[in-house]
């Protein structure tokens, strides 16, 4: 049983440090090695990307509760310009234009 | 094959460690084959994991009792069944199952993980390298199972409480909910490193805080009702440190979930979320503390325990160290919005949350306060179920209410004629019931009263928003009621799922009121023919019968039940003797009424040589509260379930970025 045990863990042994050392296995010498990582203006283009979907959001909630009647006339007239707004804002600081998308997402910020 | 088990367990501990160190480093130098390969080590020990806890069940199924593990938890009668929960029906066994389960979860979430961000990835695969390392550790070097001995002829057995098959699935689901909450917690934390405080972590997490919480949720139903049928006192819960050590973890993920969504429609409560995520991870390592370092039943139990002082010393760690990181990250965590009205959905949303927090924290100071006394002052002052209902009662009921009045509130600011109008039908529901039920008697309880009105104000609110909702998709898109119904739902998964959730708590609580506040108790010494009533209820006794079963010796009271002149049946309340144990049980006898939702729930306290001390109680509707376990799991499958129509909004939102930017 002990040899078994001994088989079996050395296998097992052998295989996991096998499997962590595969990334160095496949790739001996890669040209880059360097991590993924979101620079500044990714970083603010992301913050733009999720006012712009929250402020989509919020515009899609307050038509339906405005539907169902939770959202009185007078109440949404007054919440709609400035939701509507927003999503402007947002939707023009990320749509492509003829000027720089750098510049243009840095200016928004 | 002990030796097999051990090596496992000290591979997998060295695989953690390489995760924890390598993979700190590689985030921290930007390294992307090492970043790669600690993740792959975290994949390594869940393998590892699955080998050790494999021999472990083979050596329980095999009746090896030169495992001491084995020969302590099982007993060659023992049924099959309990031979497998005896995995962790012992400290070692669920420490195993802790890291099964830890190491496989981690597992999942670097796989599904690879698809978000390598940066936030690199900081969250060392954070759980790091809960690894730790749970490896004590099962290497504090608390093996694979420890070995002579073979004794038979086994202790099994704690005779533990032989239901309920134990089967219940500290399972609790396991999974401590674990799971591991995940949120990893990636709050990656994301704080990887100094990425954008959604990225909330959307990668969303799902495993939502499966957390709902095994944590059910396994704490399944436990209560183990403990209605089998621990045989004629409750469900206790305030019990163990089972409060469940619920507190619970507490803090349900206020979590919600005031995330304030974080992704407003962009706020940033630093907040974190704090919860931070708590309930703590609490998870606090209740596993609780219940595995013996300090529930006595200060000295715990010094005594090899496991107490390293658990302690971990918890602090995790908390000084996430809360230090919280610290340092504060400029990145501020919103860049404030709050436009205290009368909104988001204000009840924070309501809500400072109340399930307040009721968190008072559990835990009840919990806390016999330990720190006994520690402080030498003697241990019991914090017990008055207490505890006091501030259930105190912090439930408002909760109970915001459940009904947050629906009917808009997000961002509501006027008073729009709260009017939508609060008119609930209201005067939960008003109409109330009196109807003053009228009828269940004023004898004035908080049941009020959890009752609360509870028919909350329903009608939820079914007044399905209403309204399907009433404006059909006026949209036209078709039935049931099809707008059913659009209505899958175009809004979380929100409605979350309304079926909130049906079911107050499901819940009108069983827990009804069952404790409204219940009756009758005990009386019965000779063969005597007979006592309860409400309503003739019970005789007719003498006793017994059975001899492989591991135990089977003793039953005969009860007849009649009710007016009607012959109900006989029930058999009684006692089982375990032989290998050396045990008694209290095996209670149930007469369910699905009529009524409630219970006449037989104990025989005293088995004498010819009477019986029997003590019966009558529980209206004890059966709402299994009955909304399943009510609450439909409700936490809707929200769990993906939405199409999200997932390409994020993956659009992710896969857009890169070109914009580079253009």
């Amino acid at each position: 049983m002990t040899t078994v045990a001994l088989v079996v863990g050395g296998l097992l042994a052998v295989a996991s440090v096998l499997y962590v050392a595969l990334p160095f296995l496949r790739e001996p010498a890669p040209r880059e090695d360097r991590l993924d990582e979101p620079g500044t203006l990714e970083r603010r283009a992301l913050e733009l990307a999720e006012e712009r979907d929250r402020a989509l959001g919020a515009l899609k909630e307050l038509e339906f509760d405005h539907r169902t009647g939770k959202i009185s006339d007078d109440d949404y007239r007054e919440l709609v310009g400035p939701l509507r707004r927003r999503v402007a804002e947002a939707l023009h600081a990320l749509e492509p234009r003829a000027e720089s998308n750098e510049e243009r997402v840095r200016a928004s910020g | 094959m002990p030796e097999l088990g051990r090596a496992a367990l000290v591979l997998c501990l060295g695989l953690a460690l390489y995760a924890l160190t390598a993979g700190a480093y590689a985030a921290k130098t930007r390294r992307r084959r090492l970043a790669r390969s600690a993740q792959n080590a975290l994949l390594a020990a869940f393998g590892a994991a699955m080998v050790a806890a494999v021999v472990l069940l083979a050596a329980l199924l095999r009746h090896d009792f030169s495992f001491v593990y084995v020969a302590e938890h099982t007993s060659v009668e023992l049924p099959t069944p309990y031979k497998i929960s005896a995995f962790w029906g012992g400290q070692e066994g669920s420490l195993l199952l802790w890291l099964m389960i830890l190491t496989g979860f981690s597992a999942a979430a670097v796989a599904f993980g690879r698809r978000s961000g390598a940066d936030l990835l690199a900081w969250v695969v060392p954070v759980l390298g790091l809960v690894t390392t730790f749970f490896a550790f004590m099962l290497v070097a504090v608390s093996s199972p694979f420890d070995t001995q002579v073979a004794p002829a038979d086994g202790a057995g099994l704690n005779p409480s533990l032989q239901n098959p309920y134990m089967m699935i219940h500290p399972p689901f609790l396991y999974l909910g401590f674990v799971g909450l591991t995940i949120p917690f990893a990636f709050a934390m990656g994301a704080l490193l990887a100094r990425r405080t954008d959604e990225l972590w909330i959307v990668t997490t969303r799902r495993w805080t939502l499966f957390a919480w709902t095994a944590l949720g059910i396994g704490q139903l399944l436990g209560a009702h183990w403990a209605y049928v089998e621990v045989g006192w004629g409750g469900y819960y206790a305030w019990d440190p163990v089972e409060n050590a469940a619920l507190m973890p619970w507490l803090a993920a349900t206020a979590f979930l919600h005031s995330v969504m304030i974080q992704e429609k407003r962009g706020m409560l940033k630093v907040w979320n974190m704090l919860l995520v931070i708590l309930a991870f703590c609490l998870a390592l606090f209740g596993t503390f609780l219940t595995r370092s013996g300090i529930v039943s006595s200060i000295h139990s715990f010094t005594q325990s090899p496991l107490g002082p390293w658990f302690l010393g971990f918890i602090c760690l995790v908390t000084a160290g996430s809360l230090a990181l919280v610290f340092s990250r504060l400029t990145l965590l501020r919103a860049r919005t404030r709050m436009e009205s205290l009368v909104s959905r988001e204000a009840t949303f924070l309501y809500n949350n400072l109340l399930l927090v307040a009721l968190c924290l008072t559990i835990l100071w009840g919990v806390a306060f016999p330990i720190l006394s006994e520690a402080v002052r030498g003697e241990q002052i019991t914090v017990s179920a008055p207490y505890y209902n006091f501030f259930l009662r105190i912090f439930g009921l408002p909760l109970l209410l915001l459940m009904g009045i947050g629906p009917l509130v808009a997000w961002r600011r509501a006027s008073l004629r729009s709260l009017g109008r939508s609060f008119a039908w609930p209201a005067a529901i939960g008003l109409l019931i109330g009196g109807a039920l003053l009228a009828l008697g269940a004023g004898s309880s004035r908080a049941g009263l009020v959890a009752y009105t609360f509870s028919a104000f909350v329903l009608g609110s939820i079914g007044y928003e399905f209403v309204r909702g399907a009433r404006a998709r059909r006026a949209l898109a036209g078709g039935s009621w049931l099809n707008a119904l059913s659009e209505l739902i899958a175009r809004n998964r979380r929100r409605y799922g979350g309304y079926i959730v909130h049906a079911s708590i107050v499901l819940l609580a009108i069983g827990v009121v009804g069952s404790s506040a409204y219940q009756t108790v009758r005990e009386a010494r019965l000779e063969p023919g005597q007979s006592m009533t309860v409400a309503g209820n003739r019970l005789v006794f007719r003498g006793y019968e017994s059975r001899r079963r492989p591991n135990h010796l089977a003793i039953r009271a005969n009860v007849d039940v009649y009710r007016g002149g009607d012959y109900l049946g006989r029930y058999r309340p009684g006692k089982n003797k375990y032989f290998a144990e050396d045990q008694v049980s209290n095996e209670v006898s149930i007469r369910r009424d699905w009529l009524t939702g409630g219970d006449l729930f037989l104990i025989a306290d005293g088995i004498h040589d010819r009477s019986v001390d029997l003590k019966a109680l009558v529980k209206p509707l004890v059966n709402l509260i299994w009955i909304s376990g399943f009510i609450f799991l439909a409700g936490a499958l809707v929200t769990l379930w993906p939405s199409a129509a999200e997932q390409r909004r994020l993956a659009a939102r992710y896969r857009e970025l890169r070109p914009l930017v580079r253009a």
